[in-house]
């Protein structure tokens, strides 16, 4: 079937204005700094400590989501029961929460006037103003990404390949870990890798909640914003690099897809 | 969306807002965001009293500063510092500024704690948050701990746990219990209605904090901004300032 000619001048139109849009901004930051500035900015101590604390906590609560999140995404994915898709809707919260109300509600619950502060307290952790805050925090704001990818990653798998091994003898744990997680991997690396990019760019939950401290609590796009009014072309780098790094990520999603995330319709 | 708003910059803070008779004139009125609560109790005097509708527009003093030189539609321009008004002033986007208020940095503590000096940040343990070295509040409290013998500075510095990139953040944390002691505004604690207290610093300690407003160059209404401008330093509106606590200038 034949689209009429104005048809397709109003697609590409449109395609042309989102792509100047959402480019242009990132092209900015590239332009406004020279490759020297950045690499002397990046230098500086504050962004050296900024990007090591971030690599640091975005480490350690992506891997505490992979533990736990993996195993309570395959009980959604192959167990029905009453009141499910409450807990998964509950799960899947924070994913539409604005930033600032996840720091209200991390103060609200696990601050130290909190309503399990108290315990917290007790359990002798200390969490508001200090790094395990901001782990707390990026775990809190990035989970739901990987759960639900996992979910839907896992309840993909074909039944029959998890009943054959059963039919072998294999317990459901042996299932899970030999033939669920293998097969259902590149969603599970999507998921990840979403969670990932969600924890590097996380910014008010950690500032209301961790606060701001240069090699403490402060992360990149802390460090970004205290820059901001300052040292301009310092912000510029170090935008520069979680651009490039969230670029990566991207780019290491669409190759475990094989490309097929590209999307496309395929010729039929 | 946000982006359309970002590119029309100050014009979606100021030009919405409802209120205000019809036949009255528009006054336009970017004051910092310290000041919100004493110039909203005066706006509807002075619009009762010159048949006016003044719009209030409140945020950071950089910002409003920012927004009327990318040629946001403001008449007044009331900042947190002098420094700011100089600025536009030299750069000819204000009339001549003048000095109306001034405000008290002070040491602020939850009702219930127990330090009640300046000596008591040398604790260690002791969990303070200060604003950033790059807005106004973080300067303001640098100028005053480099007026401190340099091991006690070195001490209560040690302390500090967070760079807060505003007041409200420093305020919060305080009442939130995350932080011990913080460096505010006396204002900033007065509307805390004493979840928050403040300790007057010693005298010799204190910085000088004094707000500056102008009639912005190219004001649509410049008689009815003068006016309003003038209103600060007497007039129902310095009232209200005095009443949320600012200091007459000297």
């Amino acid at each position: 079937m034949r689209r009429p000619r104005w048809f397709g001048v109003v697609l590409a139109v449109s395609l042309a204005i989102a792509l100047t849009f959402l480019t242009v901004p990132v092209v900015g930051i590239f332009v406004g700094s020279s490759p020297a500035d950045l690499i002397s900015s990046l230098g500086e101590r504050g962004s050296l400590d900024a990007l090591w604390l971030s690599l640091r906590t975005t480490t350690i609560s992506i891997a505490i989501i992979l533990i736990v999140g993996t195993p309570a995404a395959y009980l959604l994915a192959s167990r029905s029961f009453r009141g499910k898709a409450l807990v998964v809707t509950l799960i899947e919260l924070p994913l539409v929460l604005p930033p600032a109300v996840a720091g209200i509600a991390l103060l609200a619950a696990v601050g130290p006037a909190g309503i399990l502060g108290g315990a917290v307290e007790a359990a002798g952790i200390e969490l508001s103003l200090t790094t395990a805050g901001v782990v707390v925090a990026l775990t809190f704001v990035s989970s739901p990404f990987y759960v639900r990818q996992a979910m839907a990653a896992f309840a993909a798998v074909d039944r029959s390949l998890l009943d054959a091994s059963r039919t072998l003898g294999a317990s459901e744990a042996r299932g899970f870990l030999r033939v669920m997680i293998p097969v259902a991997l590149p969603g599970l690396a999507s998921g990840m890798a979403l969670a990932l990019g969600r924890a590097l760019g996380e910014f008010g939950a950690t500032l209301m909640f961790a606060g701001s401290f240069q090699g403490v609590t402060q992360t990149v796009p802390l460090a970004i914003y205290d820059r901001f009014s300052t040292d301009f072309d310092s912000a510029l780098a170090l935008s520069a690099v979680l651009v490039a790094l969230s670029a990566a990520i991207l780019l290491a999603v669409k190759f475990v897809h094989g490309g097929a995330a590209l999307g496309g319709w395929q010729a039929e | 969306m946000l982006g359309a708003c970002a590119a029309i910059a100050a014009g979606c803070g100021s030009d919405d807002g409802g209120g205000g008779g019809s036949a009255s004139t528009r006054l336009v009125v970017s004051a910092a965001a310290s000041m919100k609560e004493a110039l909203t109790a005066c706006a509807p005097q002075f619009d009762k009293a010159d048949d006016a509708s003044v719009k209030l527009s409140f945020a950071g003093s950089d910002e409003l500063a920012a927004q009327i030189r990318q040629g946001a539609k403001v008449d007044v321009y009331a900042a947190a510092n002098t420094k700011l008004p100089d600025q536009l002033h030299t750069d000819g986007r204000i009339d001549t500024p003048v000095k109306f208020a001034t405000n008290e940095l002070v040491l602020a503590v939850r009702g219930d704690s127990r330090i009640d000096s300046i000596d008591d940040l040398t604790k260690s343990g002791t969990k303070l948050v200060i604003g950033s070295a790059s807005v106004p509040i973080g300067s303001y409290t640098r100028e005053t701990l480099a007026k401190l013998p340099p091991d006690q500075k070195k001490a209560i510095l040690a302390n500090a746990r967070s760079n807060e990139p505003d007041v409200k953040g420093i305020v919060g944390k305080l009442a939130q219990g995350a932080a011990d002691a913080g460096f505010v505004y006396v204002t900033d604690v007065n509307a805390t209605k004493g979840k928050v207290k403040a300790i007057k610093l010693p005298k010799q300690l204190e910085p000088q904090v004094t707000y500056g407003a102008g009639v912005v160059s190219k004001a649509a209404q410049p008689g009815l901004a003068k006016k309003f401008v003038d209103g600060l330093t007497q007039g129902d509106c310095a009232d209200a300032l005095h009443k949320a606590g600012f200091g007459p200038v000297p």
